[in-house]
């Protein structure tokens, strides 16, 4: 993984100075509430329901060992034992003390991380395929880039102060396995007729209040020319994206108000006049930093098959938390945070030490965070697995429901967010409850479940294949749902199924949209591929006709 | 009673004035409305000295001050524009060889326009002269404002001796920038 030099430890270090400065002088008054928010937001600070929430940059996704007991060290000291992983691949803290966050920066400065533009109207921590470097169907390990987005987005000085947040995905795969259709950029490794590297751009995605799925904004782009034309992009976004609507001042709007012909058009004239002075990306800059994702020193070993005769528990484990390694002998294996009656995503302190450790003994000491919210060792030797699988489910990280309707991606909801409307993770324990049959749901197959618990869309539901949104009805949780959604290369917007129903109605409601699907899918037809095939209007009569006949 | 501001690193008076403000010889600092409303007449006023110029209220002011009668005390005074967030750079660009300085307002601490008017002034149109950034901001903006060019800011009086330390805040940086106001300019990595 990437390692700091010289310049980033001081920028790094410069920043924690700098916050510590801002926040003592917000405590002693000489910093307006207003004027502070500006500054704390973009070093990963909210003031939520009930204290501060402290957002932590994993770039890309990735830790190493030490950092991750970084975290759990924090997460005992500085809060209450547990953290948060985010549909970004980030971390969040939900019980910090304003005043002791300086100290905290502090002590992630140290094992080279940060919260430098977590939040804010800034451009954002870019995040990438949970799989790069190992899967079977990757192009290009797209992390190199990523680094060098980082960089160059980290205190960039003419974007941070954007019209509103910037969010960036990378991949190199055939999959789309980091939801960059709905990222306001997206960036895939691609090659030019002539074989050539380079990418494909896209932009203007975006869930929230306006969910959009993201155009081409250039088919190929040769590579050496990535930061002038993400400049050139921004450029244009900073300089005409709406200030005035906070809802109406992502870029998605503003390429859908110019159309996507003309946004290109606007780009690429930019994009004419910074190409030959903006940022070029040299060859030995790559290469340098390929270096820091070399492969690691994998054995020379064969494909086995470790499920075989073993007891039906580790083998649903394997079917359903490993995936293929493109190393023979290798998978890579899913840490689920999604145990029945746990928030999704969270895990305590103790929990991450022990994932530390493994990750250390089977993993070359690297985790990843995925973008669904569990974690990943991407380089377990296929004999180690089941080792590996009793110790995880002795840590009750082993649920077998990875890619399952269990699997489900959750905001925190208003437990902990200001904004909810819904206690989405009360609501996750409930569909756990009535979902409780694993052969059932091992039967549905390939499911998206994604909830969030206010227009926001911090849980994605937009693009789940089922999507749960929770909404205000007089003071009472009500539930939107809809179905339909996909966050992959096929992206699309779910469709509303009908009126909200209550929180208890909504198992049920799901049963129903599953009993549908169940009877009338083709042979091996996923769930969103019966929705694309039948639309929503039998799911939406077996859902009403029940309520109306309750 | 003198206006302060951060210029290049120090703390010195500031000797533009607005229009309402102005006496022949001085400095004229206009907004881009103003400028581009009478821009010929404008464009008169630096010529060496302010005889025949037009402006009623500066002519009164002129009248006022008999010694502004001796040529001798004539100064040229300096033409400079405050661009609006909305306000394109494009459209003051031909004009620039005229002007001594340009600004850029920031009604607000997380507008972001300006920082893209400074680069394009620096990095594009070789703006030269003094690069203004003025509105709600304060120490916590100047560095970055200093690498998109911008090399003087108007501040609040109790902010003054704080940015002139904040132009150190960092000591590299990632980008190739324009750091024609950073007290020790960086490198690119």
């Amino acid at each position: 993984m990437y390692r700091y030099d010289v310049i980033d430890k001081t920028l790094v270090s410069e920043r924690v100075e700098q916050f510590r400065d801002q926040t003592r002088r917000f405590l002693a008054g000489d910093l307006s509430e207003d004027e502070f928010r500006h500054l704390r937001l973009r070093n990963g600070l909210y003031i939520q329901r009930h204290a501060p929430m402290l957002r932590i940059a994993i770039p890309y996704g990735l830790l190493s060992s030490v950092q991750l007991r970084t975290l759990a060290s924090i997460a005992r000291r500085y809060d209450r034992g547990y953290g948060h992983f985010t549909t970004r691949q980030n971390l969040q803290f939900n019980w910090p003390k304003l005043e002791q966050v300086p100290d905290i920066l502090a002590e992630l400065a140290a094992v080279e991380m940060h919260a430098i533009q977590t939040s804010g109207n800034c451009i954002r921590n870019t995040t990438s395929d949970h799989l790069a470097g190992v899967a079977k169907d990757e192009l290009e390990d797209p992390r190199p880039w990523c680094e060098i987005i980082r960089q160059w987005s980290t205190f960039h000085p003419e974007f941070t102060y954007l019209p509103r947040k910037f969010k960036i995905a990378v991949i190199g795969a055939e999959r789309d396995r980091a939801a960059t259709l709905v990222h306001d950029v997206g960036v895939h490794i691609v090659r030019g007729a002539g074989g050539e590297p380079g990418f494909r751009i896209l932009a203007g995605g975006g869930l929230g209040r306006t969910p959009v799925i993201g155009q081409v904004v250039r088919e190929f782009l040769p590579r050496e020319h990535l930061l002038s034309f993400l400049e050139a992009v921004l450029r244009v976004y900073n300089r005409e994206g709406r200030r005035d609507n906070i809802h109406k001042a992502r870029i998605k709007i503003l390429v859908r108000a110019l159309g996507i012909e003309e946004f290109r058009r606007r780009v690429e004239t930019e994009w004419e006049s910074i190409r030959h002075s903006g940022p070029t990306v040299a060859e030995a800059q790559v290469e340098r930093m390929r270096g820091f994702f070399a492969p690691p020193s994998y054995r020379s070993l064969s494909d086995t098959d470790p499920a075989a005769g073993q007891e039906t528990a580790f083998r649903a484990w394997y079917r359903y938390n490993t995936s293929a390694h493109k190393i023979p002998g290798y998978r890579a294996v899913y840490i689920s945070l999604k145990k029945p009656g746990a928030a999704p995503g969270d895990v305590t302190d103790a929990q991450m030490e022990l994932i530390a450790d493994l990750a250390d003994r089977c993993s070359f000491g690297e985790t990843r965070v995925t973008h669904t919210q569990n974690l990943l060792l991407a380089d377990v030797e296929q004999g180690k697995c089941f080792e590996l699988w009793q110790t995880l489910r002795d840590a009750g990280l082993a649920t077998p429901n990875i890619g399952t309707l269990t699997d489900m991606i959750c905001c925190p909801g208003l437990d902990f967010c200001s904004l909810a409307n819904a206690g989405s993770i009360e609501v996750a324990r409930l569909i756990n409850e009535r979902f409780d049959d694993y052969d059932f749901v091992y039967d549905l197959g390939e499911i998206d479940v994604k909830m969030s618990g206010c227009m926001n869309a911090c849980g994605h539901h937009h693009v789940g294949n089922i999507g749960i949104l929770g909404v205000d009805k007089s003071g009472e949780e009500w539930y939107q749902i809809t179905i339909g959604g996909a966050a992959g290369a096929d992206a699309s917007l779910g469709t509303v199924i009908g009126p909200s129903v209550a929180k208890a109605e909504v198992p049920e409601t799901l049963a129903r949209l599953l009993e549908v699907y169940v009877r009338r899918r083709h042979a091996d037809e996923r769930f969103i591929d019966t929705v694309r095939r039948l639309g929503v209007k039998p799911f939406k009569e077996r859902v009403y006709a029940a309520l109306a006949a309750a | 009673m003198p206006r302060w501001l951060l210029r290049d690193g120090e703390v010195v008076p500031d000797e533009w004035r607005t229009p309402s403000e102005a006496a022949p010889g001085d400095d004229l600092l206009l907004t881009f409305a103003e400028w581009s409303a009478e821009r010929e007449r404008w464009l008169a006023h630096p010529a060496p000295a302010w005889p025949g110029l037009t402006h009623p209220e500066l002519a009164r002011l002129d009248l006022a001050r008999p010694e502004l009668a001796r040529p001798e005390s004539f100064r040229a005074g300096r033409l400079g524009v405050i661009l609006s967030p909305s306000d394109a750079v494009e459209l003051l660009a031909p004009d620039l060889p005229r002007l001594a300085l340009v600004g850029a307002e920031f009604p607000g601490p997380s507008e972001g326009r300006g920082y893209s008017q400074g680069r394009l002034l620096r990095e594009r149109f070789g703006f030269a002269g003094e690069l203004r950034a003025r509105g709600r901001i304060g120490r916590d903006h100047v560095f970055l404002l200093a690498r998109s060019g911008f090399n003087s800011f108007e501040l609040p009086e109790s902010e003054l001796e704080g940015a002139k330390g904040a132009l150190r805040t960092f000591s590299a940086a990632y980008q190739r920038s324009n750091d024609a106001g950073l007290a020790a300019p960086l490198g690119p990595r």
